[in-house]
């Protein structure tokens, strides 16, 4: 059912390519689709460019993990369209062209903005590209049962024929399609949730059996643990960082992990699933990994408002929120820890967490606002990155282009916040909804929503999964035009003055794709296990502080010169990745441990942005004045 | 040589009048935004706060940034719109006179 669904939708989305290929033969059809597309079509397609992977994929997933601090993510995208909107949409379609560059250079003719504004549009949509082949490949594993490096080929395969044939209009029209298709199915799995209610026994609607894990209680004497049951044997204990204990436990011959958890001094152990890197390959619950042994999927209410044993019902969707909210209701998350064993081996356990519901649906369980000043100011700066990224995405910007006047650039923003307002506001029932349903891969936190919908039967799954497959098509497709006009318009046209015609133009931009999207194959698949949402976001604190201040301080600005405008990108994009490449998380990506990291934050914004505005004012004020842009 | 437009956009009077109007709104989104992240930071616990049908401050705010964006949005437009067809009428009138007053010449 999926593939045949996958099937048709994919050779649907080749045949319109071709046929609006063979409409477009000049550069302006080719990168502004003519500058002809409805504002309608256009607001839709925006909404297709933004839900990307990491919105669908990645917030519901972080939402089923996290709870509210997911949602933040949901709130900060949103508000940047508000900075798209009042600031830069209308100002933005009088000044450009076909690039962000254009937009930026077309009061100076330089040669710095030519350069550094076409390497921050490329460094962008390199870190916007990367998640979204990550989650192509997350994706096609359980949807097509391929490996995760073939999907990754499949979908740059795909892209790189919907590029090179058709660019603007056809990914137009694709980001139409798909945005449209998100959103209804979005609602119809939203109601299918409501609907099904809450339960503290989710069994899939009786596809999945539920599995309830087991407790045991112990006691501590000193540092050893004895299990009160006498049937059990402690055979290893292990301290992790951060305080956490973990036993394993032999009984009857077989042997597996607990997590140790003391509440006020009452020891229990609490039964968890964990993966044994061995010398033979991966064992998984104590028996080798196979098609039929896997991690059990997890995630389920304890207490539904004090009480166990509760089915709900069907609910209205305050009272589904109400009863999640509510301080007595319990739901029973999970984490994750690894360490080596006594054998020198890898372990990753998986381990249940309660966490009642007014903590669930507040910021707090990810970002620690009440923690230290350096944790509360890294909210502040992810916050801050969000609000300010959207406006200076370049796949975004390059669609103001594709429509025929400022007011329709006003107009079609405004169906993007409405539709992507909307898709946001379902996100929340989406991620709790995978929370609590027993759905969620221990292991993959990306596949929460895909899962959820399988909950509901094979039909809905293959239908969500096709689309969420059409989200990565058309997020890379955009970025990989907005690339490619980097390298073919701005580079190769306007730097280095190749002497090209119309029609040698629009082939420079299809080998660029083909170039921009091998290199998109290969980070995919090198990138594999990376969380999409994190470098999404990472993606919106590099464009907030490389091209955000250019954008706002040339259209607002007197003074502005071109040398500050070009210092900016150039300060912008260092200080944010450098800020990114010494963080604690990239420090664990690394391998090594987070608290020696130089940059204690996270997220680089506070810093990296009001770094790069500096830099430009006092640039331009240093610059002659005749270089001063003329209003 | 500099750069042009796609598509070639006329002389806009209503230029000034939206880009005030839009500044103006951003700030005013901009403080609500910044509400938000202040009342997480200096009040975290107020935000469990149940305020409307059982639901806390953290959600109600949250999804009420989301419906002032698009009402705000709402709003913008239609005051653009207005403003922008004050000018075409005064563009038009004005177009009348001066037509006829070359047809009286």
């Amino acid at each position: 059912m999926a593939i045949i669904i996958f099937i048709i939708f994919v050779v649907f989305v080749i045949g319109l390519s071709l046929y609006l290929g063979s409409k477009a033969k000049t550069s302006s059809g080719y990168y502004a689709a003519g500058g002809q597309i409805h504002w309608g079509v256009n607001g839709i397609a925006f909404a297709g460019d933004y839900l990307s992977a990491a919105s669908f994929l990645g917030i519901c997933g972080m939402i089923a993990t996290v709870g509210y601090d997911g949602f933040l993510y949901s709130i900060g995208y949103l508000a940047g369209w508000i900075v798209a909107l009042f600031v830069v949409a209308e100002p933005l379609k009088r000044l450009g062209k076909y690039t962000f560059t254009d937009a930026v250079d077309a009061n100076y003719n330089s040669r710095g903005i030519k350069l550094f504004a076409a390497i921050s549009t490329l460094v962008v949509s390199i870190c916007y590209l990367i998640p979204q082949m990550v989650g192509a490949g997350v994706l096609v594993e359980p949807l097509l049962g391929i490996p995760h490096s073939w999907g990754v080929v499949m979908v740059g395969a795909i892209v790189i024929t919907i590029v090179a044939t058709a660019g603007m209009a056809s990914t137009t029209y694709v980001q139409f399609l798909k945005g449209s298709l998100l959103i209804i199915f979005s609602t119809v799995l939203v109601g299918a949730v409501v609907v099904r209610g809450l339960s503290t026994k989710p069994d899939q609607g009786g596809a999945v059996e539920f599995y309830e894990y087991s407790h045991l209680a112990a006691t501590k004497i000193g540092d050893q643990i004895t299990v009160t049951d006498a049937g059990w044997n402690v055979l290893e204990q292990a301290e992790v960082k951060g305080g956490l204990s973990f036993v394993k436990l032999g009984r009857d011959g077989k042997e597996s992990w607990w997590y140790v958890s003391n509440s006020d001094g009452v020891i229990t152990l609490k039964e968890s699933q964990f993966v044994v890197a061995k010398t033979d390959g991966k064992w998984i619950n104590g028996a080798p990994a196979s098609a039929t042994n896997q991690l059990r999927q997890v995630g389920n209410i304890e207490k539904i408002r004090g009480e166990s044993d509760v089915t709900t019902g069907s609910l209205s969707i305050f009272e589904y929120l109400s009863i999640l909210t509510d301080k007595d209701t319990s739901v029973q998350t999970w984490k994750t820890a690894s360490f080596v064993d006594s054998d020198g081996e890898k372990v990753t356990v998986y381990y249940p967490k309660v966490v009642s519901g007014d903590l669930i649906m507040r910021p707090g369980l990810k970002f620690k606002v009440e923690g230290t000043l350096l944790e509360r100011l890294d909210f502040i700066s992810l916050m801050l990155a969000l609000f300010l990224g959207t406006a200076a995405l370049p796949h975004i910007l390059i669609r103001y282009y594709t429509v025929p006047s400022p007011a329709s650039a006003r107009k079609s923003t405004i169906v993007a916040i409405a539709s992507i307002g909307f898709f946001y506001m379902l996100t929340l029932f989406m991620g709790l909804g995978a929370m609590t349903s027993g759905v969620i891969n221990p292991a993959d936190s990306n596949m929460a929503a895909p899962l959820l919908a399988r909950s509901f039967g094979e039909l809905l799954f293959a239908v969500i999964s096709a689309i969420a497959f059409a989200t990565v098509l058309g997020t890379v497709s955009g970025l990989i035009v907005a690339a490619s006009g980097a390298v073919a318009h701005d580079l190769m046209d306007r730097y280095m003055n190749f002497q090209m015609d119309d029609r040698q133009k629009v082939r420079a931009g299809k080998i660029s794709a083909f170039v921009i999207g091998g290199i998109a194959i290969l980070l995919g698949i090198l990138f594999k296990g990376m969380n999409v949402t994190f470098l999404v976001g990472l993606a919106f604190a590099v464009a907030a502080s490389a091209n955000l201040p250019a954008i706002l301080m040339l259209l607002f600005w007197k003074k502005t010169t071109a040398r500050g405008i070009a210092a900016s990108i150039v300060v912008g994009i260092v200080a944010s990745l450098s800020l990114i490449a010494f963080s604690p998380e990239l420090y664990t990506l690394y391998g090594l441990n987070p608290l020696d990291a130089p940059i204690p934050l996270n997220n680089p914004g506070i810093v990296s942005i009001p770094l790069s505005f500096i830099t430009l004012v006092v640039v331009s004020l240093l610059t002659p004045k005749a270089e001063a842009v003329k209003v | 040589m500099l750069h042009e437009p796609a598509t070639p956009a006329g002389k806009d009077p209503a230029s000034p009048y939206k880009t005030r109007l839009g500044i103006w709104m951003f700030v005013f989104y901009s403080l609500f935004y910044a509400s938000f992240v202040a009342i997480n930071l200096l009040s975290p616990l107020s935000m469990a706060t149940i305020v409307f049908a059982g639901l806390n401050l953290a959600t109600v705010y949250g999804f009420a940034l989301i419906i002032v964006a698009l009402i705000e949005a709402l709003i913008y437009d239609g005051m653009c719109r207005k403003k922008e067809a004050e000018f075409a009428k005064a563009e038009k009138s004005k177009g009348g006179k001066t037509r006829s007053k070359k047809g009286k010449a």
